[in-house]
């Protein structure tokens, strides 16, 4: 089994957090029908469902999350009034939603007649007031696959499942494949166990148990034959409708997952196989009672197939109390070396040894648990990969897709949370960003369009960029539609990037018509929200004809970053050794006077301005002289260099990047914060902020005059 | 607000009253994680007068924040004596330095009286009353107005 399997056990995680944030919303409007964040929650957890269940084709999900949405979003327009009655519709659908999500998820025929009859209720409350978004055209095929369910009439199915020896060693399990086929009725199976060798001669990796298994239910072969799939090719299986097989056999025994194999070999070596059998059964009464037919929430659990994994999922909230304890015995220890210098004990070879050693089983045991959370974008990337290709079967643009630095590793949390809004940047550079084939190859492009998904660390932080070569933003209409939602104002002069972030205002959507694909414009405005709730930011660059950039920029929260620790004015701090490209001692002859503060370092030949980190931090005037100081030379392809006074250089290592959000706020020019050996805390300093600071000049110039008042 | 005073019923309430610039102040224990003695904080740049900086709390980042200064009594020069008192507001973690923890109190709520009106408007925003104890006036303070006023300036 596949990432597949894996995507869509994350699917179907996510549809039960979305389906409690819909409940919650639904209380709160029980309570306050005017709530609009309530309304907007379950309107977006709807939403995504729609989305989610699109990408895995569970057409029925998504014709139902739809008519439900249609409904929500007349009431977040404001035509639709939210009166009790609606309130209660509304609950009857999260109820349906959460059922269809549950028949999904087992694989089974959905409960077609409640989800249509509430979709006629929706139909109804919404046709007189909402201009109903195209009605996707999803029924037939989920009739289709309901046809085999319909068929009223029971049947008896009598397979015949013999394993190849190597059926285990592909991962298979045969009980939880038997258990998946109680979602079609009674099933009872039989192990036939002749052809297992005594245990002298019983190897536990090849499977030598053959089974019969009868089925009472509706089904038809090629069910059946589809719950099979996966083994189709490490067994064989004889499938015949009311035969005669189990009757021959001495007594039904039990499926019991997991224990077949053990089970088989103490069988051999019973001298009595019968009675063993016998025995198994009445001591088991209680797991055959399991193998009722399914309904408890239990059996719907392990009905899909479960995927052989040595993964397990574990609470942030674990790790994150982990890597806190660790980085305490991080900083006490490197205290009790300090005090052990302080004692002149530290001649005595074996506590300095053993203290040696502690020191590495600490790092060691910081870098293991820091590695759980750190992990590599590939996995999202491949789940984006399948969002290009729905993305582009249902706007009929051909895509080609491209992905740059998928090992970058970003913090677990991050990733997750980055999924949702980078599925909307995607859906929305393929319906929006790019043209129609025709459109591209009038404008001399090749028909297919390109979309680039890139990740890497530059400066401390993770850049990802979201590229398509679509037509850019079109900013007339942009505006136009912006001026018509009322967002801005007929008369209003905006910068071209002005109107680019128009497209990240609530409720705006730039496609005139209502797309099932990327949906209603709560794309951009939750991208950016999301975005923001992680630390980070997302920019737009657009050239007209060539394309547009999605750039999202976030901080490494909970990453280790590699820093530099320098003192400015009396205080530590941290400066991410990637955005440092050398450090330079200065002499006099270097350095040039520019104005009545400016001062330019000369630096392989170019002219580099020098800004005081104390200064920019207000923590005093800029230093007349600077001979005795350190300037580190700071770079990343985005910007102009410029040359940072520092007062000294303390140390180079690893540092624990702290949030400063969590109690306190975001300051500017400082990323984070760290604990340093000696426990107090060392800010890390944000090179891009100051780096744009300098870029927009008068920006600066403000600053620093701000910095002067305060120091002065 | 006196109206207020009078519905509320006899409940007890219990208080740790500690002392800033010699006067005597107090909020509610369950608002209280812990009290430490000071330490040095880390300078916040672009940060208002009051916030003394940052400390580390057994790995957590957790801002302090100078009460004589944040009411008005001038900056405080803390020294080995000091406390810091460890809050939880709105689910932040904050320190507030004080002189001095001097007790924990148990007062009935009806023993709480309005701040008069004659004073002034800024002392009124953080003090929702006065508690007055044998020969002491011990103020009570809104914590969340603190706080808030915190987040707003610097936002």
């Amino acid at each position: 089994m596949t990432g597949r399997e894996d995507f869509r056990s994350s699917f179907f995680e996510e549809c039960e957090e979305l389906l409690e944030a819909t409940q919650d919303g639904l209380d709160v409007l029980a309570d306050d029908p005017h709530d609009s964040d309530a309304i907007n929650g379950v309107f977006r957890a709807v939403h995504s469902i729609k989305g989610g269940a699109g990408a895995f084709g569970l057409d029925a999900l998504v014709a139902f999350a739809h008519a439900f949405e249609s409904a929500l979003d007349g009431v977040r327009s404001g035509a639709l009034d939210l009166d009790d009655g609606l309130v209660d519709l509304f609950r009857h659908c999260g109820d349906n939603l959460s059922d269809l999500v549950s028949a999904a998820r087992e694989g089974a025929s959905d409960d077609i007649e409640a989800s249509a009859h509430l979709k006629e209720r929706l139909r109804e409350v919404t046709v007189d007031h909402v201009e109903d978004a195209p009605d996707p055209q999803f029924e037939p095929v989920t009739l289709l696959i309901d046809a085999g369910g319909h068929d009223e009439t029971l049947s008896r199915w009598d397979m015949e499942f013999t394993a190849n020896p190597d059926l285990f060693a592909s991962g298979n399990e045969p009980g939880v494949l038997f258990a998946a086929l109680e979602r079609f009725g009674e099933v009872s199976v039989v192990a036939d166990i002749q052809a297992v060798p005594p245990l002298t001669d019983l190897s536990p990796l090849s499977c030598t148990i053959s089974w019969q298994i009868a089925l009472f239910g509706q089904a038809t072969e090629e069910d059946l034959r589809q719950a099979f799939e996966f083994v189709e090719d490490v067994c064989e299986l004889r499938i015949s409708k009311s035969g005669d097989v189990i009757d021959q056999l001495v007594q039904p025994s039990n499926v019991q997952p997991g224990s077949l194999p053990e089970d088989s070999a103490t069988d051999a070596l019973m001298p009595d196989l019968q009675d063993f059998v016998a025995e198994l059964s009445d001591g088991d009464a209680a797991t055959d009672a399991a193998l009722a037919p399914v309904s408890s929430d239990e059996d719907k659990k392990t009905a899909p197939p479960a995927r052989a994994t040595s993964t397990i999922r574990v609470d942030l909230e674990r790790i994150d109390k982990l890597i806190n304890l660790v980085g305490e015995l991080v900083i006490k220890e490197a205290m009790l070396t300090q005090t052990m210098a302080t004692l002149d004990i530290a001649r005595m070879s074996e506590v300095s040894s053993a203290l040696d050693s502690v020191k590495q089983i600490a790092g060691e045991i910081q870098e293991g648990v820091m590695a759980i959370r750190a992990q590599p974008v590939k996995p999202m990337f491949q789940r984006m990969a399948r969002i290009v290709r729905e993305a582009s079967a249902a706007t009929g643009k051909p895509v080609r897709f491209v992905t740059i630095g998928d090992t970058t590793e970003v913090d677990k949390t991050v990733i997750e949370r980055l999924v949702d809004p980078l599925t909307h940047m995607i859906r929305n550079a393929i319906d929006h960003g790019l043209e129609t084939p025709e459109e591209r190859v009038a404008a001399g492009k090749t028909e297919e369009g390109t979309i680039t998904l890139s990740a890497a660390h530059k400066s401390g932080r993770v850049l990802i960029d979201v590229v398509d070569d679509g037509g850019g933003i079109n900013r007339d209409a942009v505006r136009a539609l912006a001026v018509k939602r009322g967002l801005v104002a007929e008369q209003d002069s905006l910068t071209p990037a002005e109107i680019d972030n128009l497209l990240f205002m609530p409720g705006f959507s730039s496609k005139e018509e209502v797309s099932e694909l990327s949906g209603r414009g709560v794309g951009l405005d939750v991208v950016r929200s999301e975005i923001q709730k992680l630390g980070g930011r997302v920019a737009i660059q657009s050239d007209p004809g060539e394309g547009a950039t999605f750039s999202i920029s976030l901080p490494l929260t909970l990453a280790v970053l590699e820093g530099m620790v320098v003192d400015v004015s009396g205080e530590t701090m941290v400066v991410p050794i990637s955005a440092v490209q050398e450090t330079v001692r200065p002499t006099g002859a270097d350095l040039h006077q520019l104005g009545i503060d400016g001062v330019l370092l000369r630096n392989r030949d170019e002219m580099v301005p020098v800004i005081d980190l104390g200064a920019f931090f207000g923590f005093r005037c800029p230093p007349q002289q600077l001979e005795d100081h350190v300037l580190l030379l700071m770079s990343n392809d985005q910007g102009p260099r410029y040359a940072l006074v520092v007062d000294d250089i303390q140390d180079q290592r690893q540092v624990v990047i702290k949030s400063l959000e969590t109690n306190y706020q975001q300051i500017n020019g400082v990323a984070a914060a760290t604990i340093l050996g000696d426990g107090r805390i060392a800010l890390i300093i944000d090179a891009d902020t100051i780096m744009r600071a300098l870029s927009a000049g008068g920006q600066l110039d403000a600053a620093l005059d701000k910095t002067f008042r305060r120091a002065g | 607000m006196s109206e207020a005073i009078l519905e509320q019923t006899a409940r007890d309430l219990e208080v740790v009253a500690f002392r800033v610039a010699g006067q005597d102040y107090c909020f509610d224990l369950g608002s209280v994680r812990e009290i430490r003695g000071w330490t040095t904080t880390t300078a916040l740049p672009h940060a208002q007068p009051y916030v003394k900086g940052v400390i580390n709390l057994r790995g957590a980042v957790v801002p302090v924040i100078d009460l004589s200064e944040r009411l008005g009594l001038g900056a405080a020069e803390p020294g080995a004596r000091h406390v810091i008192i460890i809050t939880v507001i709105n689910d932040q973690t904050v320190g507030l330095l004080a002189e001095v923890v001097s007790d924990i109190l148990t007062v009935a709520e009806r023993d709480l009286q309005p701040i008069p009106d004659v004073v002034d408007e800024t002392v009124r925003r953080f003090i929702s009353g006065v508690l007055v104890k044998e020969d002491t006036m011990i103020r009570r303070l809104d914590l969340v107005t603190i706080l808030d006023q915190q987040q707003r300036h610097a936002a």
